[in-house]
């Protein structure tokens, strides 16, 4: 294997996780709601889609059980910030430490076993081909499932109707309640989206990258991709951009250590976060003083007067 | 009158029980331990727990023994250590680095506890320090690795430059010199004792660098995973790791506490503790080599022979003279050897290591 | 029949008064079916979590030590949060806090300065504090990008950095190599208010932080500026108050209080700066910050019993083997709840008979 193909193997791997988590945060962001807890979402996909695959011997079961747990947990939120018009900072942070908490309690009974990963795809002729064929056609399930939704994130939102009206809510919400839209409904819809999203980019990390669960193996990936929502200015092509840069700056500040290249490892290792302050900075000021490109609806709560 | 009889009586019955059930029926030591990480890290704190089990078990109805985990090293850790203290327990093991000044401090309240810290350097009247000399494995696993390797490149994955860390790396490097000269190293600093899919992406990335033997000064299994998919080989960290790498795991630097666990906790008992410091490797049992596989019988003869010259003490990982990569001769404190005071401050890499020590 | 969420005309005084009791009563009944669930005695631990604490002194003092921290932070950010400017970067600003103030402890090691070096340490956490929390703002000002995220990514950065100067330049010569500064001298640490005990100087500044942003949120313009902002911005912006000047002072001043917390758990409790001096106060406080709902006394409260759960779960974990991970969850189920009874004050959820709904074009 060439070192090149090697290394974008590598690169997306990592990026996978980040990808299906920040897919589902667009669409919730989208609709305008913002949900800090991505990272206890992940982490409890993680926990329950280990203990699916472990009990049931299939990856599809644990990415199930992944994608539910995710979900669960968005309802919870769901219920509080759309139910009862609670503050969502405060419920996405409580969230996340609720999803931390409970992962650790349910991995508990699963430490040091083993299981078995994902199967890759094998596609005679074409995986085999020179460079791009692993590439292509030997990856397993998880990335072509992330490949496809962004996909189809982007048909949806942009290409139908129900998406169409998802954004307005997301702009606007007033107007699309005047409208006659059920403005509760959809952004609810879109959080327990969101949340089995985050569950599978979870679930993904024992599943197909590392076949055990240990407590917190998320390590701050649901910050990240909470980040790169902003950082592709809420568009979806831009989130695969964003996804696969982060992947690889994960990825090749490790080779660069290996090659001795000299960096301190700690500067290579906050790149990524300094990366997305200085992407948040640029694309906000080529808009314009006037504001990110954010929904404008966003965060803010939304109680429908009758 | 007779209210007052049974009142009486009834005091009575109920102290009389309360004695009886209360009085210990044979003096208990209560021993705690507090750990850094989770028990299911698979590597540093789950091995203290393997220790403490076995203590358990050894030594049954005469010890109770507690694990705290998941104690951070900051202001949280005086706290959990004393209120070990406050609760009885008569002996403690602090198992990380940074629980070093907060063990002192407590220690210093509680005279007649006894306090146990493992990979420190500051000693009391009742507080022991404990480690293991890890180094000694990583030479036999050097050796290993220069017959076994087919491109002559090791890749090494690390947490933190510290001396245990560096010391490690230096012992690696030493014994694959001494059957190939040319043996190189790669090093990823990873940051973090434990951080499975960073660890994953440092081996691959390792590699695909061209080494073909990997070893960690991590906790995770992550590595010999990554070994047993690409089907080059790998040394397990700690714990024996061969169930994550069937084909890959030629051996494994394993820590094994449980005999000096059961050791200090009956001086305890027999009244006999005395505050020393432990440094025990091949010879004494704390560091334990996982079995030896997927190799050859004359590598396995090699090591095992190596294995039995470092316990014996005729052999040194660190024997004069030491070359740094900078080729100056390092100062030899230690006679035939470097002395324990250098190993444990160590911060500089032997001849052949081009990488740079961080922070230097 | 459907269930609606409907807002109350006024502030419902029964709902504010009801809900924090009505929370703390529903975690209390979510931890018993967990204990349960996990085969501990319920009442053996809730005793243990709640109770013991709060009958030794010890413990008492703890929970001051522990308390402090976040009873500083938390007021800072509820100064930023009341006017909706979310900084969510308290953990680096924390860091940040103790690094500027750690560099003078380091830079006068060993030498006898006098008894200004404490308040100088102080005064440059708090300076560092709020000069790294001025980075999000500015950029929230000048580029209008998210403080959300600009704070939160600032906080790696800040603890990378921290590790960077505790492995290499700062690194005690006398420490085996090993990842910490030296310890402070005498002079540069936070001296303890009581004999042999951890209660330290920290405690006392944190009541007064309290006592002064009360007199600033009800007594004086800035406060009435900050709190207008966030109830009505709208309004605010007519009045002439400059929300962009708001978003820096408010950033300014809970950096400045984080890097004080900083540099005060630095220089007292653990009392030299190594990589693991902040164990997430600067995320807990922000929920120490929604559970005082955002008023400074309330935080105090807040904070205590916040810090009473943290010292319970550890006792927990020692005497009746109860995991960590519990206290956690049971931190983030207390956080639900007094957020759900909050919103009673505002709201209220009827029941209502639905009418027919009349069609419209395009639903």
């Amino acid at each position: 294997m060439l070192v090149l193909e090697a290394i974008v193997l590598s690169v997306i791997a990592a990026s996978t996780p980040l990808l299906l988590a920040a897919s589902g945060e667009l669409v919730v962001e989208r609709s305008g709601v913002l949900n800090l807890g991505v990272e206890g979402m992940m982490i409890v996909g993680a926990a329950c889609g280990f203990a699916g695959a472990y009990l049931s011997g299939s990856t599809v079961a644990g990415a199930l059980c992944g994608i539910l747990a995710g979900a669960a947990l968005a309802a919870i939120f769901g219920v509080l910030t759309l139910g009862l018009a609670v503050n969502q900072v405060a419920t996405g942070l409580a969230l996340t430490i609720l999803g931390v908490g409970l992962s650790g309690l349910i991995g508990r009974g699963f430490v040091g076993e083993k299981i078995v990963l994902a199967a890759h795809l094998y596609v005679p002729f074409l995986t085999d081909l020179p460079v791009v064929g692993r590439i292509l056609f030997g990856e397993d399930a998880f990335v072509y499932v992330s490949v496809a939704l962004i996909v189809a994130i982007w048909l949806f939102l942009y290409r139908t109707r129900p998406g169409l009206v998802l954004r307005a809510v997301g702009d606007n919400h007033v107007s699309a309640h005047a409208l006659g839209y059920p403005v509760l409904k959809i952004r609810m819809m879109a959080v327990l989206f969101g949340g089995g999203c985050a569950g599978l980019a979870g679930a993904f990390l024992p599943l197909a990258y590392t076949p055990f669960f240990i407590p917190g193996m998320t390590a701050g990936r649901g910050w990240i991709a909470l980040a790169l929502v902003v950082f592709a200015s809420w568009r979806p092509g831009r989130l695969v951009a964003g996804a696969y840069l982060f992947g690889a700056v994960s990825i090749l500040q490790l080779h660069a250590q290996a090659l001795g290249l000299g960096i301190p490892p700690q500067l290579m290792s906050s790149l990524p976060y300094l990366a997305t302050v200085i992407v948040l900075v640029l694309i906000s000021r080529t808009r314009g003083t006037a504001g990110s490109a954010a929904p404008a609806s966003l965060g803010l709560v939304f109680v429908p007067d009758r | 009158m007779k209210h007052r009889i049974v009142v009486a009586a009834a005091a009575v019955i109920f102290a009389v029980a309360a004695a009886t059930l209360g009085a210990p029926a044979a003096e208990k030591l209560k021993v705690g331990f507090i750990g850094v990480g989770p028990i299911g890290d698979l590597g540093w704190t789950y091995q203290h727990e393997v220790g403490r089990q076995a203590m358990q078990k050894a030594l049954g109805d005469k010890v109770d023994s507690t694990f705290v985990e998941n104690v951070p090293e900051g202001a949280d850790a005086e706290r959990a250590i004393e209120q070990l203290a406050r609760t009885g327990h008569n002996l403690i093991f602090t198992t990380s680095f940074g629980f070093m000044d907060a063990t002192i401090k407590v220690a210093a309240k509680y005279p007649k506890v006894f306090f146990e810290h493992a990979t420190g350097f500051k000693r009391a009247a009742n507080v022991s320090t404990y480690a293991a000399r890890f180094y000694e494995g990583r030479y036999i696993q050097g050796q290993i690795a220069a017959k076994m390797s087919k491109t002559g490149v090791i890749g090494y994955i690390v947490s933190f430059p510290i001396p245990e860390v560096i010391s490690g790396i230096n012992s690696t490097m030493l014994g694959a010199q001494s059957v190939n000269p040319n043996m190189k190293v790669k090093i990823i600093w990873v940051n973090s004792w434990f951080d499975p899919p960073k660890e994953a992406d440092a081996a691959k990335a390792l590699i695909d660098q061209g080494a073909d033997i990997l070893t960690q000064h991590t906790d995770s299994p992550a590595a010999t995973e990554i070994a047993e998919q690409r089907g080059i080989h790998s040394f397990g960290q700690s714990s024996d790791m061969i169930k994550f790498g069937p084909h890959a795991q030629l051996t494994a630097n394993t820590d094994y506490w449980g005999g000096y666990y059961t050791q200090r906790a009956k001086d305890v008992l027999d009244g006999k503790w005395k505050s020393e410091d432990t440094w025990g490797g091949l010879d004494s049992g704390m560091v334990v080599m996982a079995p030896y596989t997927n190799m050859p019988d004359d590598v396995k003869q090699m090591a095992m022979a190596t294995e039995a010259a470092i316990r014996s003490g005729t052999l040194h990982p660190f024997k004069c003279p030491i070359v740094d990569q900078d080729g100056k001769t390092v100062e030899c404190k230690g006679g035939s050897r470097l002395d324990d005071g250098q190993i444990l401050s160590m911060n500089f890499y032997v001849k052949g290591i081009d990488d740079k020590v961080p922070g230097k | 029949m459907r269930l609606v969420l409907e807002r109350r005309a006024e502030r419902s005084t029964t709902a504010a008064i009801a809900s924090p009791l009505i929370a703390i009563a529903l975690t209390l009944a979510t931890m018993t079916v967990l204990f349960a669930l996990l085969g501990k005695s319920p009442i053996a631990a809730l005793g243990v979590y709640f109770v013991d604490p709060l009958t030794d002194t010890y413990s008492l003092e703890e929970i001051a030590v522990k308390a402090t921290p976040l009873v500083m932070i938390a007021v800072g950010l509820s100064l930023c949060y009341i006017a909706n400017i979310w900084n969510i970067g308290a953990e680096g600003q924390f860091i940040m806090g103790a690094v500027a103030g750690s560099w003078l402890a380091v830079r006068t090691h060993g030498t006898d300065v006098g008894c200004w070096l404490l308040p100088a340490m102080l005064l440059l956490g708090a300076l560092g504090g709020a000069l790294y929390a001025l980075i999000p703002a500015i950029c929230k000002v000048r580029f209008g990008a998210s403080e959300i995220l600009t704070s939160l990514m600032l906080v790696y950065v800040a603890n990378f950095g921290m590790d960077y100067l505790v492995r290499g330049p700062w690194r005690d010569p006398h420490g085996l190599n090993f990842p910490t500064t030296g310890e402070f001298d005498a002079a540069a640490t936070v001296p303890s208010l009581i004999e042999g005990s951890r209660l330290h100087l920290g405690s006392i500044i944190a009541l007064v932080v309290v006592m002064l942003a009360t007199v600033l949120l009800g007594r004086t313009l800035m406060g009435f500026e900050i709190r207008l902002i966030g109830a009505a911005p709208r309004a605010a912006r007519f009045s002439g108050f400059d929300a962009n000047k708001l978003v820096l002072i408010t950033f300014a001043v809970s950096g400045a209080l984080a890097g004080l917390a900083g540099i005060i758990e630095v220089a007292g409790p653990v009392g030299h700066l190594d990589p693991g001096i902040s164990s997430g106060y600067g995320f807990t406080a922000i929920i120490v910050a929604f559970l005082g709902r955002l008023n400074p006394l309330g935080i105090l409260v807040a904070g205590l019993f916040l810090a009473l759960t943290f010292i319970g779960g550890e006792n927990a974990q020692i005497l009746m083997k109860i995991p960590l991970d519990l206290t956690r969850v049971c931190q983030g189920i207390l956080l639900f709840y007094v957020l759900a009874c909050d919103s009673m004050i505002a709201y209220r959820v009827r029941l209502l008979r639905t009418l027919p709904r009349p069609a419209h074009a395009g639903a």
